[in-house]
């Protein structure tokens, strides 16, 4: 336990100052707030709950359109902002940007959460396989379909609004870290607790076996749609932050973008190791580096890289650090070990 | 309602003949997944990405002057290795796992030959122009190129021979017998290995073909692969495994339908439109099921 306070202290003094002490990487930093969010609620479903999905995109890009949508509509109109130009001719003052920032936010969060539970009931009654083709023809509907809604921009895009700055003071960098920091904290704190209680254990009957959970007398719908909503909710958080964060959102490219967000979550917490605590985070961060060194020596092969590390976590690693982790020294795990079993293992390989 | 499909009665009939001739090579893509789906246990997200593929080798024997029909022939004896290629390197390594594994694996792929062809042949929309001109009917009001009614017409005769090929030869009834039952096959001695391989190899050169085709009668883009990918998944899911006819009646439902969501809803909506259907799909058969008290399996 003590040792487990020095280690969250470590890393929350780390992430405050990491902005002043690594000032260059603000923003790759706080993508890696985001990613690591994604991973986490990701892992929500696909680890704990067995339903891989590709379609949490779905709620990311819904909350950077909603997002950015009531920080501009809340003072101008919304329709001759995305029309071209916008940004231009409207400008928040400071108190606006974060009074809409703040509001849009909240928005941003809640409604995904509703979208999920409303369409959860029919989505949630698909298994396996068809679960994640449905969901990943639910991410790039949304896609295709936001991309031709001329309110929020259409095919050219939305320019979320610019960073007031305040006095001579510049802080944009710093702000959406410490944001993004902020979300992922909270996140990751609110992921623990409810792992902690009998949520995670009825969403691993159900990734089990979820007819004899259901046997159990466990209503299994109603806690995949809620296991669904939160993951929801902060998946809409992230996106909010991401839009402010980018400056503009198109519809294929940054919101909707299954090619790159929507498979990099599913890959995060895969590569650090599904069904755990803590591997989203490690895997996001691991990913993260790995992506960020490999898309500046290599540009243009990225995503060449990408498909072939894909398919090299997938089949040589699907068990993840975690699961590598947990192979190799049981006993951190809390697992009791038989020593005489284990040389019989070895004996045996 | 002002749409002008609605004000031009022939213009019902052109998306209704369109898109019948749009399906039956849909059907085509649709019954290379039914097979290796129902024989493997796969779904490959890289389907369409193979398509696409197939037209591209359509598209250069355009570029150096051979007229592209005959991409019809050569595009499936290389698809056919380049299937098996993919099988030995990837495929065989998931087949006996967790679908999800699977979806994931053909996901890396998809992405990894979207890019390939990118670099390779460049991100422009292209076509292999056949020349064959266009037919007009009733009265010129219906216009309908040759080289769709020649795409139609090729695809219908390759799932012909298709079908006797697996009827009669000896690796078809390999192939149908693993289908049924692996072990039981392997034991009274199929190389079910090689059958996996020659199955995935079936599907490329499908793939291969239907690619052509669409270089002739439409155009290809490398990023174009995924539509149908779920064009096919769609056809499999609503005919069933196992059901030629009703692939061929679903995919040229789907056909027609997409023309009709292009007139009414707008270009811009196409794909969109496709997605969609194949989520109120999947919804509708989880409600029916849902009656029974079963689920999609």
């Amino acid at each position: 336990m003590n040792k487990n306070i020095i280690l969250y202290a470590a890393i929350l003094i780390f992430g405050i100052a990491a902005p002043f002490v690594f000032p260059a990487f603000k923003v790759q930093l706080s993508i890696l707030c985001i990613l690591i969010i994604l991973a986490i609620t990701w892992n929500v479903q696909g680890g704990e709950m067995g339903y891989n999905t590709f379609g949490n995109i779905l709620f990311y890009g819904l909350g950077m359109y909603l997002c950015a949508s009531v920080q501009v509509g809340m003072f101008f109109p919304l329709a001759e902002w995305t029309e071209g130009g916008g940004e231009k001719t409207f400008v928040h003052t400071p108190a606006q940007f974060f009074q809409g920032f703040a509001v849009g936010l909240a928005v941003a969060a809640v409604v995904p959460a509703i979208v999920a539970g409303l369409i959860g009931y029919s989505i949630l009654g698909l298994r396996g396989h068809y679960f994640a083709i449905c969901t990943l023809g639910l991410g790039v509907a949304a896609g295709e379909i936001s991309g031709g809604i001329e309110i929020i921009g259409a095919g050219q895009g939305f320019t979320t609004p610019p960073f007031p700055k305040v006095g001579s003071l510049e802080a944009r960098g710093e702000f959406f870290y410490f944001c993004s920091f902020a979300v992922l904290v909270f996140t990751f704190l609110a992921v623990k607790a409810i792992y902690s209680t009998r949520f995670k254990l009825v969403l691993n009957a159900i990734r089990d076996n979820e007819d004899k959970a259901e046997a159990m007398g466990i209503q299994t719908m109603k806690y995949k749609i809620i296991g669904w909503m939160i993951s929801a909710f902060f998946c809409g958080l992230a996106g909010g932050i991401m839009g402010g964060l980018v400056g503009y959102i198109d519809s294929t490219d940054v919101a909707f973008d299954g090619r790159e967000m929507g498979v990099f979550m599913v890959l995060m917490a895969i590569l650090g190791g599904k069904g755990t605590l803590w591997g989203p985070v490690i895997g996001a961060t691991v990913f993260h580096i790995f992506k960020e060194g490999f898309w500046t020596f290599f540009l243009g092969w990225q995503y060449v890289a990408l498909g072939v590390l894909i398919v090299v976590i997938v089949i040589y690693f699907p068990e993840g650090i975690m699961g590598w982790l947990r192979e190799k020294y049981p006993e951190r795990f809390g697992e009791v070990v038989d020593e005489a079993d284990r040389k019989a293992q070895v004996e045996l390989k | 309602m002002d749409f002008l499909i609605f004000q031009v009665p022939m213009l019902t009939v052109q998306a209704v003949l369109d898109g019948l001739l749009l399906g039956i090579l849909f059907a085509l893509i649709a019954y290379g997944m039914a097979l290796q789906w129902g024989v493997m246990n796969i779904i490959n997200i890289a389907q369409g990405d193979l398509v696409i593929l197939g037209g591209y080798i359509a598209y250069f024997m355009y570029l150096y002057g051979i007229h592209p029909a005959w991409g019809v022939i050569v595009s499936p004896i290389i698809m056919y290795f380049v299937g098996v290629i993919i099988y030995k390197l990837v495929i065989n390594k998931v087949v006996d796992r967790d679908l999800f594994i699977s979806i994931l694996a053909t996901f890396g792929i998809s992405i990894l030959f979207m890019q390939l062809m990118n670099f390779a042949f460049g991100a422009d929309v292209v076509l292999a122009n056949s020349g064959y001109g266009t037919t007009m009917l009733f009265d010129n009001s219906v216009t309908l190129p040759n080289s769709k009614i020649f795409s139609a017409f090729i695809s219908i005769v390759f799932a012909i021979g298709l079908v006797i090929y697996m009827k009669k030869s000896k690796l078809g009834r390999a192939i149908r017998a693993t289908a049924q039952n692996a072990r039981a096959a392997k034991i009274l001695g199929v190389d079910t290995e090689k059958v996996y391989a020659a199955t995935f190899g079936i599907n490329a050169a499908l793939c291969g073909v239907a690619g052509a085709l669409i270089s002739i009668t439409f155009t290809i883009h490398p990023y174009m692969g995924l539509p149908y990918t779920i064009r096919s998944f769609m056809i499999v899911i609503v005919a069933g495994l196992g059901n030629l006819p009703g692939v061929a009646m679903s995919g040229m439902g789907l056909g027609v339908f997409e023309e009709f969501a292009d007139y009414i809803l707008g270009t811009e909506f196409r794909i969109g439109s496709v997605f969609l259907l194949l989520v109120l799909i999947l919804v509708y058969r989880r409600f029916k099921l849902s009656k029974k008290r079963e689920y999609l399996k």
